[in-house]
């Protein structure tokens, strides 16, 4: 049995079945990413005036991901364009650029997390607080030597240390998921063209454009526009 | 992305350059504002939003292609908005609802 509206648009809405399905998953995304954000809004609100943590994210690193964000949505939206005009050569490069972009988003991302992973506030058992990254034999900074029985507390900066770092790891953690699962669909798409390639056509582009139309979609949404908003905050 | 309408690629790449120099543009004014002395912090966050709004739209109407979508999918972004604008606009009218005798 085939199933009608998977190509061809519906007569009545104009739209394929792929593509507004793509739109109401995205409309769900918006939804779940509001309500997180309805939350780092309260929490920002919410808390005492001067103790918020401001800048303790590396606004360079969020400049860097955002724009490459942005270029792998350009690129997406070029794969689609040359699988629509039948160029599945320029289709492979283009995608194979998104998941370049999408890999340095990622490990950009990881560095983040490393950085935050290894500082730590050390409280003291005379009071003073301790703060640094654990890095050995750096000869950067300044290296100091508390021993064990001065510590009185000792915790890293990870999503437990407080209620900003715990809405940063649960948003970014979730946008780089998002980011993880659009990588292994385009990854799909890329294999499954380079699979075929010798057999296509020009003739095959209204089909075959179908699924790079709504990954790219679903890709820009997920990967521009989540991260735009992220770094604002 | 619209299916309606025939492909050029050369317009395309010429189109999408515009856009990323748009969205360039915007990022950069943003972080500009950001560390701009221009007082409070509700002046800078409105500030941001609007810009990040109008960057949305370029990206939203060019790169998804928004600007010549069916009226289907208005129609489902329209719910979304309503939704959405509910979900935060209601989480801003509750942020100060504190119980009586209790503080932050």
């Amino acid at each position: 049995m085939e199933i009608p509206y998977t190509v061809q648009s519906r007569p009545d809405t104009g739209v394929y079945n792929a593509k507004i399905g793509i739109w109401l998953f995205l409309a769900s995304e918006v939804m779940l990413f509001g309500g997180l954000f309805s939350a780092y809004v309260l929490l920002r609100v919410g808390a005492a005036p001067g103790e918020w943590p401001h800048g303790w994210l590396n606004p360079v690193l969020g400049t860097v991901n955002t724009l490459i964000l942005a270029l792998s949505a350009i690129t997406t939206l070029l794969a689609w364009v040359a699988c629509k005009v039948g160029q599945f050569g320029k289709f492979r490069v283009f995608h194979a650029c998104t998941l370049a972009l999408a890999l340095t988003f990622l490990c950009i991302k990881m560095y983040e997390y490393h950085d935050k992973l290894i500082h730590y506030e050390i409280q003291l058992t005379d009071g003073r607080i301790a703060d640094g990254h654990m890095i050995e034999n750096n000869p950067k900074d300044e290296e100091i030597k508390i021993r064990a029985e001065q510590i009185a507390k000792m915790e890293n900066y990870g999503p437990h240390h407080n209620t900003f770092t715990a809405i940063y790891f649960t948003l970014t953690g979730l946008h780089a998921l998002h980011i993880l699962g659009g990588s292994l669909v385009i990854g799909y798409l890329w294999w499954r063209t380079a699979k075929k390639c010798g057999r296509r056509n020009r003739n095959d582009s209204p089909t075959a454009s179908k699924s790079p139309a709504c990954s790219g979609i679903s890709w820009t949404w997920s990967g521009y526009f989540c991260s735009a908003v992220l770094y604002l905050t | 992305m619209s299916d309606s309408h025939s492909v050029d690629f050369k317009s395309y790449v010429r189109r999408c350059l515009y856009v990323f120099i748009a969205v360039v543009c915007a990022t950069s004014l943003m972080i500009g504002v950001s560390f701009a002395p221009l007082g409070g912090w509700t002046i800078k966050v409105a500030i941001i939003l609007a810009i990040a709004c109008a960057n949305a739209f370029v990206v939203a109407g060019f790169l998804m292609h928004l600007i010549s979508e069916k009226k289907m999918i208005y129609a489902v972004l329209g719910f979304t908005v309503f939704f959405f604008t509910g979900l935060m606009g209601l989480t801003i009218w509750a942020t100060h609802d504190m119980p009586a005798g209790s503080t932050h």
